[in-house]
């Protein structure tokens, strides 16, 4: 666990995506009505739960467009719809795109193999647009970012937001908060929330 | 009383297991065509090896080289002459082997050349690719088979000597110096049953003159589901600034036995590349040997054994270096599933002439499941004091943070695994420098959700 996690909040967002590393003893995390500590990682991403990793994995050979595929059919499938088709998929996955300024050229390139920080940080967001969760966690994305790389993640997730959607935001520093306004805020210490605020 | 006993049992069982070895490689040496036609030096190294091999017998796991490959159940397998199998083969009965970018190509089945099935004509300036009757009609390629057939290094190993004794034809790449060949060569072998298993011996003589370039494709394959034995032997020789990409697939079979080798010689400045792929067989032995005669030569590995089920593949790789400013770098994957069983055994020699040499090595192997087996031996032997080696051995199983990661992209845990394999397996395989290739053992490596898209 990184020394700085004082306030065991990247630990808690691991423990709602299901990281294996750790062991849930007690209590439920009731997610639109069910426990969440029931459902395995992949299917508690298929129901909408997002996280937004601090250090995106680098898996050369596989392009993020078949990844990405890959991920958004699994979702579909989960849902009941058809799978999308190469042509139909490429359309969508333009458009997302535009929410993190990447290029195409971003599509054919191995997941996050030789990215830069910042370029691994949009990845993620564009993920999380593709995927279009309910329930977003941003675990420090804002971190080892620089100033132009910072705002266009924040555009993203500012744009992502819907009546109808949770980001949770999970950072250290006053600067993403420039960027995006949060409706609450929490603070936290030692896997204790001390106060909230709206 | 009861230890004497046992002594006693143990002592029948090893000379019964000694004498089936030698057996073996004794019926095996009977299946050889006494004669071919071919002139008297080259049948002179036939019976020279003939006499050679009489005196030896198939390794046991008590010779060191073999310490971790058990070869009983080759010695007790039964096997007829390759000749004893007529077969007709259609082109279009092999078209999932071609590849479109190599204008030229050779195949063989069971060692046996296949006229029809090949592909020489037109072969451009600086280039001959033939068997070995039509080698031998040209004379200045005849030349130079007279002067580098057999005449590798380490050829008294047994199943080298076998197969010098018991070859019926060589697949035969000749680059005249100064020429770039630019499309690839494929040299095809393919394993084909008859009334049981069949033996067979292919050969392969690779020449690449001074200053000339080519990139040749080596392949082993099955036809069925054969239970053949392929006992392979490949000489490549690059003399001076002499460039060589290789790549060597071996997929026959999962019931095949394949004893393969692959030596090289580099003069001064060459470069060689190989990347060896080994997926096939139910038992595979590879000897991969490297001699770089010259300075500043440039010897660059790649390998991947992909094995699942029972299979046992074997790649023993030896460098040795022998002028100063060598190069060699060398990465062997493993991935192992099942109760399938790896070995790598690596070697470099860095004598004390080979000055200023700089030599990497890496073996990285991933264990699928728990009857899963490795067993790694990089073996560097440094002389030389101004050097620069390394070396390294990794053992390990998919991380549960990269399962992970996939998962939470509602990925389920075996896509995800099937992936991250496929991830590690593309680092070799992205190697080879032929698209249509790469896209076959891609997909091949894949069989994962990806391919329900594309």
């Amino acid at each position: 666990m990184p020394l700085w996690d004082h306030g065991l909040e990247s630990t808690f967002s691991k423990v709602l995506a299901g990281h294996p590393a750790y062991e849930v003893t007690g209590g439920e995390v009731l997610y639109r009505g069910e426990n969440l500590f029931d459902m395995e990682p992949e299917v508690r991403s298929r129901a909408g739960i997002f996280l937004a990793f601090q250090y995106p994995l680098e898996i050369p050979g596989v392009s993020n467009v078949d990844f990405l595929r890959v991920a958004y059919n699994s979702k579909r499938k989960h849902e009941g719809l058809e799978e999308l088709d190469a042509f139909d998929f490429d359309d969508l996955v333009q458009q997302k795109l535009e929410v993190v300024k990447m290029k195409p050229e971003f599509l054919s390139r191995s997941v996050n193999e030789g990215f830069s920080g910042g370029e691994k940080k949009r990845n993620e967001i564009l993920q999380m647009a593709m995927l279009e969760p309910k329930l977003a966690i941003l675990d420090e994305t804002d971190s080892g970012l620089d100033i132009d790389a910072l705002r266009i993640v924040a555009g993203g997730v500012n744009e992502l937001s819907q009546p109808d959607n949770a980001t949770l935001l999970i950072t250290h520093y006053q600067r993403l908060l420039d960027y995006i306004v949060p409706d609450f805020v929490h603070v936290m210490e030692g896997g204790r929330i001390l106060t909230t605020g709206g | 009383m009861s230890l004497q006993v046992s002594t006693i049992s143990d002592l029948g069982i090893v000379s019964t297991a000694s004498e089936r070895r030698s057996a073996c490689l004794k019926a095996l040496l009977e299946m050889r065509s006494p004669s071919l036609a071919v002139p008297p030096w080259l049948q002179a190294h036939r019976d020279l090896a003939a006499t050679k091999a009489q005196t030896l017998s198939i390794p046991s796991s008590r010779d060191e080289d073999w310490r971790f490959t058990d070869l009983s159940a080759l010695v007790s397998a039964q096997f007829l002459s390759n000749t004893s199998a007529p077969f007709s083969i259609d082109l279009s009965e092999i078209k999932s082997f071609l590849i479109p970018e190599a204008t030229h190509r050779l195949v063989f089945i069971n060692g046996l050349y296949c006229s029809g099935l090949s592909e020489v004509a037109d072969l451009p300036r600086g280039l001959f690719v033939g068997n070995l009757s039509a080698a031998l009609q040209i004379e200045s390629v005849a030349a130079a088979l007279q002067n580098h057939w057999a005449r590798q290094p380490e050829r008294e190993d047994v199943f080298t000597l076998l197969n010098t004794a018991s070859f019926n034809d060589t697949a035969v790449v000749y680059v005249e110096k100064n020429q770039e060949i630019a499309a690839p060569v494929q040299l095809l072998f393919l394993s084909l049953d008859g009334a049981g298993a069949i033996a067979a011996h292919p050969r392969g003589l690779i020449v690449a003159e001074k200053n000339s370039s080519v990139a040749v494709i080596e392949e082993y394959a099955s036809l069925g589901f054969e239970n053949n034995l392929c006992n392979a032997v490949t000489e490549v020789w690059l003399h001076d600034n002499a460039q060589m990409n290789h790549t060597r697939v071996q997929r026959e079979s999962h019931a095949a036995f394949h004893m393969g080798k692959t030596v090289v010689s580099q003069a001064r400045s060459s470069r060689y590349t190989c990347n060896v792929l080994s997926i096939g067989a139910k038992l595979s032995r590879h000897n991969l040997e490297i001699y770089q005669t010259g300075e500043q030569t440039e010897t660059h590995l790649n390998g991947l054994t992909m094995i699942a089920g029972e299979q046992v593949g074997d790649l023993h790789s030896a460098i040795a270096l022998t002028a100063p400013h060598g190069t060699t770098r060398q990465l062997h994957k493993c991935i192992v599933d099942d109760r399938a069983h790896a070995i790598f055994n690596g070697k470099v020699f860095v004598p004390q002439a080979a000055q200023m040499t700089d030599a990497g090595q890496l073996n990285r192997n991933l264990l699928l499941s728990p009857k899963a087996r490795v067993d790694t031996k990089p073996q560097l032997e440094i002389v030389a004091d101004n050097v620069r080696c390394t070396h390294g051995a990794t053992v390990s199983q998919l991380a549960d943070d990269e399962v992970f990661y996939l998962q939470s992209r509602g990925i389920d845990a075996e896509s995800a695994q099937k992936l991250l394999v496929y991830a590690f397996a593309f680092e070799i395989i992205s190697q080879i420098p032929i698209a249509s290739l790469q896209e076959t053992l891609a997909q091949w490596a894949r069989r994962s959700p990806l391919e329900q898209n594309t």
